[in-house]
């Protein structure tokens, strides 16, 4: 299909970003989403489309350490962050804390939006070590989840914020 | 209680001796979810897949004079154009609704009706494509209510495969017992009037679909509940062999009934796949997963009841108008939800029902969790709470009075055994304290109770192959479970996991498991109905004691002792560890398979026409009471907490059935407060997931879960359903928690701020003090079919 692959060929421009502590070069068109570029550039599908526009938080990775629901994030703004996804979450084989308290608590039904839950999750456990279980439902306010209720997901989010405790 | 043979017997198990069914254990697909390596179907993509995009009809109802797709296929990256004449077949999930076409070429019928199909490089040049794409509509009227829908259409209506009268899809018109003369004998009578607002799925994930054809075989991986439905829809469709379609359910972004037809995008990938022997994918947006919908149908209901003097019900009226939208689906078997379980609670001795379902041009309804049963479980629990109050008796008394009884038939010829309605009705209302509640102004608390099938007692097309089959295999030490059970996140692959590793010595991450895969796994008819762990977990049971047979017969043999002495525990098979025992069977007898299967019994309902809907082989039990304060300025609600107690029958893993009942909690919460799939003009008011109201962590209330254990007589290990039951009595009781808050009742879900601000405007005004449907249409029922009562019937048992 050589006449089909001329027509992908358009403007693109380099993007330069450190994802899950490896650099990447990248060629991309200038309105690809950072969504779109972890998950079809560098197929790292545990990002997860729910919506497309911001409302379901299923696509929420770090950049520089900040939850940002990554299907508004356009490559220029992208340009020499770091990123982190829910595959450079855990440790090798052994999970992060944050995903053992979600299995043990049974935060995780279908887990479609457990990646995004997990990574808001650390983000507010790496800035705030001990929170309330209202300031816990404020970080999360943004991700829905259909399953859960949300119920498993509180507790999960309490129990890694003791096990973290524990270890301090 | 007469057991079939093949049934496994959970009494043979003493409580204590489960090693692991019932713990709290993480489900055996958490890590894949948590750490991103689960693929679910729009993560897969095969090296050369092209992509598609659907155009889709902007019309609600509208003639397709002529589809000119010549520009788009000429344009740079297309690879193939598709419309109706390429996929003329039509489908539909059940026998008698037959009625869709993958393309349409000919009429649509709702605004996103597909018309013609794109497949490009890239979604981007495959979108470009649709939109070069000329179609010429001819706009017929088109009708956006049930009682515009009751009319005679003025152009013509929505179907010609129906016969009628005008847009009327199906009627039904049952009566059981001597309802007149119930009515003639009671004290007490009282009518109500309920309206139930459609609403949808939202599944996080998006629907997927990608298809391979190579060298004559077809394979399918989607984002499916119902992957053997699936395979047959395609092989009519696509005229091929079953033999030669594969259809793989790819872990599943969740369910709850939304990806249980077989879908338009499904047959256009395969066919494409097809046409270009090239991997075909297509993902819907997020507009268009609410315009595929079949969701909860809105429904109009009206109820009469006649009591004694001590609300004794002695006869039930209840009439149904279901907005089907624009298809078929499983509407027959919607209708006769919206009538069957209401006598699973209640001890109806005379009980009427007429339903109807009409055509309108919106998206089609279908299975939402619960199935056809929320809503006129709506309306009978605000209804009992009025005649409660009518008469001056405490609204939980006047249910206990009626409350059904464990072993039972009831009118309406439903078998019922395992009953935990007085122990679920016991343990929220001491709980909460809601017999002593203390209110402050504008807190209120409401109860409700309901019930749930343990899976359709019979299956959604006529066959007499096994509902569910298991296949276990031992091979050089590992265990690997066949079965065509789809884990939609409910987490029934944790359930057959379970069930094999109890009876086997393991543990559950120890069990392979093969599901959801219609090439490689034995039938399971997928994962609606609430079936799962009663049906598929029978059939594991079955596979996994005669495994274990084989192994402690061996096992015995080395260890010279006979196989009642053999302990199986903790991976071990006596002495033998499980793989040395695994080994010296499988060098005995090659490589080892067993079987198990689950076919209800023949005897759970009645054999009259729309007696199929209805019977289970087990019906779980549960009560909710919600506490709740509502501003009297603003209308608006806020959730204090919810108390739901729930019949489980009993726990396979008792995390997981605690966050299926906090799960159903919440979706019945957000049906109630907000969630509507309404329409304006034939366009949905706000296809976004910000527009659809569903609930957030911040107006999620606090779920005291409690599990009562009554050890179903056939459910594996005596276990019960918790996927949809839960959901049920959660939204009559936030209803009437709202009338204890402020003294007036919104008879119309969902219940929102201004609906209660026009109810106390009503109340202000020296009126009723509620907001609803004033009155139920005029409906051309059939003639009343009498069915005879259960002790006339001719009896199977």
């Amino acid at each position: 299909m050589s006449q089909a692959q001329s027509s992908a060929i358009g403007s693109r421009e380099v993007l330069r970003l450190s994802v899950n502590g490896q650099d990447r070069e990248l060629l991309v068109k200038p309105y690809t989403t950072l969504m779109e570029v972890l998950r079809e550039d560098l197929r790292l599908t545990g990002t997860k489309h729910g919506c497309e526009a911001g409302e379901c938080g299923a696509c929420t990775v770090l950049i520089d350490g900040v939850p940002k629901v990554s299907c508004l994030v356009l490559p220029a703004q992208a340009e020499g962050t770091t990123v982190t996804t829910i595959e450079g979450v855990a440790n090798g084989s052994t999970l992060h804390p944050v995903q053992q308290a979600f299995m043990d608590a049974g935060a995780v039904q279908c887990g479609y939006c457990t990646p995004g839950m997990v990574l808001t999750a650390k983000a507010l456990l790496d800035t705030n070590p001990t929170p309330s279980e209202g300031e816990i439902k404020q970080a999360l306010a943004g991700n829905l989840c259909r399953c859960t209720g949300y119920v498993g997901i509180v507790e999960a989010v309490l129990h890694a914020a003791e096990a973290g405790r524990a270890l301090a | 209680m007469t057991m079939t043979t093949t049934q496994p017997d959970p009494r043979l198990i003493p409580d204590g001796d489960l090693r692991i069914v019932g713990k709290p254990l993480p489900r055996v697909d958490a890590v894949g979810k948590l750490t991103g390596a689960t693929a679910y179907a729009d993560d897969i993509e095969l090296p050369g897949t092209l992509f598609v995009k659907i155009l889709r009809s902007p019309h609600p109802h509208a003639r397709v004079l002529s589809i000119d797709t010549s520009s788009a296929l000429s344009m740079t990256g297309v690879a193939a154009v598709i419309t109706g004449s390429d996929l003329p077949t039509k489908y539909g999930i059940m026998p008698t609704t037959q009625d869709e076409q993958a393309l349409e070429n000919e009429k649509v019928r709702f605004v996103g009706d597909p018309v013609a199909a794109v497949a490009a490089v890239d979604e981007e040049t495959a979108l470009a494509a649709c939109r070069a794409i000329r179609v010429e509509y001819q706009p017929l009227e088109a009708i956006e209510s049930i009682e515009q829908a009751l009319l005679m259409p003025s152009d013509e209506p929505i179907h010609d495969d129906y016969a009628g009268p005008g847009n009327i899809h199906r009627l039904a018109a049952l009566e059981f017992g001597d309802v007149d003369e119930g009515f003639t004998k009671a004290e007490h009578i009282r009518e109500d009037v309920f309206f139930f607002e459609g609403n949808t799925h939202l599944a996080m994930e998006q629907h997927s679909a990608t298809a391979t054809y190579v060298g004559d075989q077809l394979t399918l991986w989607s984002s499916t509940q119902t992957p053997h439905y699936v395979h047959r829809a395609l092989s009519k469709v696509l005229d091929l062999p079953m033999g030669h379609i594969r259809v793989v359910a790819a872990a599943i972004g969740g369910g709850f009934g939304g990806k249980c037809d077989p879908f338009s995008h499904e047959m256009v990938v395969c066919r494409l796949a097809m046409l270009t022997g090239r991997p075909v994918k297509c993902t819907l947006t997020r507009e268009e997963v609410f315009y595929a919908h079949r969701g909860r149908h809105p429904v109009l209901m009206w109820v009469r009841t006649g009591v004694d003097k001590d609300g004794k019900i002695l006869a039930m009226h209840f009439r149904t108008a279901l907005d089907g939208g624009a298809y078929g689906s499983y509407g027959p078997a919607s209708t006769l939800y919206t009538g069957a379980l209401q006598t699973t609670t209640y001890n109806i001795p005379a009980y009427r029902f007429e339903g109807v379902r009409v055509f309108t041009n919106k998206a089609p309804c279908g299975p939402k969790r619960g199935h056809g049963t929320p809503q006129p479980r709506f309306a009978l629990e605000v209804h009992l709470d009025k005649i409660a109050q009518e008469i001056g008796l405490d609204p939980v008394e006047l249910r206990r009075r009626n409350y059904v009884k464990p072993h039972t038939r009831t009118v309406n010829q439903l078998r019922i055994t395992s009953c935990g309605i007085e122990e679920v009705t016991d343990r929220v209302v001491q709980a909460s304290g809601f017999a002593d509640r203390i209110r402050r102004p504008g807190h209120g608390m409401g109860f409700a109770v309901s019930s749930y099938m343990c899976g359709a007692g019979l299956p959604i097309y006529w066959n007499k192959m096994p509902h569910s089959e298991c296949v276990l295999q031992v091979s050089r030490g590992g265990v690997t479970l066949f079965c065509g059970a789809t884990d939609i996140g409910q987490g029934s692959d944790s359930v057959l996991a379970t069930v094999a590793a109890e009876e086997l010595g393991l543990w559950p991450t120890d069990i392979r498991l093969v599901t959801g895969d219609t090439g490689f796994a034995p039938v399971d008819l997928g994962s609606y109905s609430s079936r799962v762990t009663f049906m598929a977990g029978n059939a594991a049971l079955m596979a996994a004691r005669k495994m274990r047979g084989i192994l402690v017969g061996v096992a015995a043999e080395q260890m010279g002792c006979s196989p009642s002495e053999v302990e199986v525990c903790d991976g071990k098979i006596g002495e033998l560890a499980f793989e040395d025992a695994a080994v010296l069977a499988q060098e005995r007898f090659g490589v080892l398979s067993t079987h198990g299967t689950y076919t209800p019994p023949s005897d759970l309902g009645g054999s009259f026409r729309g007696a199929g809907v209805g019977p289970s082989p087990a019906y779980s039990y549960s009560a909710a009471v919600v506490d709740l304060d509502v501003d009297p300025r603003s209308g608006e609600i806020h959730l204090n907490k919810v108390w739901l107690a729930h019949d489980i029958g009993r726990s396979i893993n008792s995390l997981a059935v605690k966050g299926q009942v906090e799960g159903g909690v919440y979706m019945g919460l957000g049906e109630v407060m907000g969630e509507a799939q309404a329409y304006r003009g034939g366009l949905h008011k706000g296809p976004s997931m910000l527009d659809y109201r569903s609930l957030t962590f911040l107006e999620m209330p606090e779920v005291d879960t409690i599990l009562v254990e009554t050890l179903d007589p056939e459910g594996p290990y005596g276990a019960k359903e918790v996927g949809q039951g839960p959901l049920l009595p959660v939204i009559p009781a936030v209803a009437s928690a709202v009338h204890d808050a402020l003294g007036v009742w919104v008879d119309e879900v969902p219940v929102t701020p201004d609906k209660i601000l026009r109810a106390l405007d009503d109340l202000a005004k020296g009126r009723q003090g509620r907001f609803g449907p004033k009155s139920f249409p005029v409906v051309p029922y059939p003639t009343m079919y009498k069915v005879a009562l259960p002790d006339a019937a001719p009896t199977k048992l």
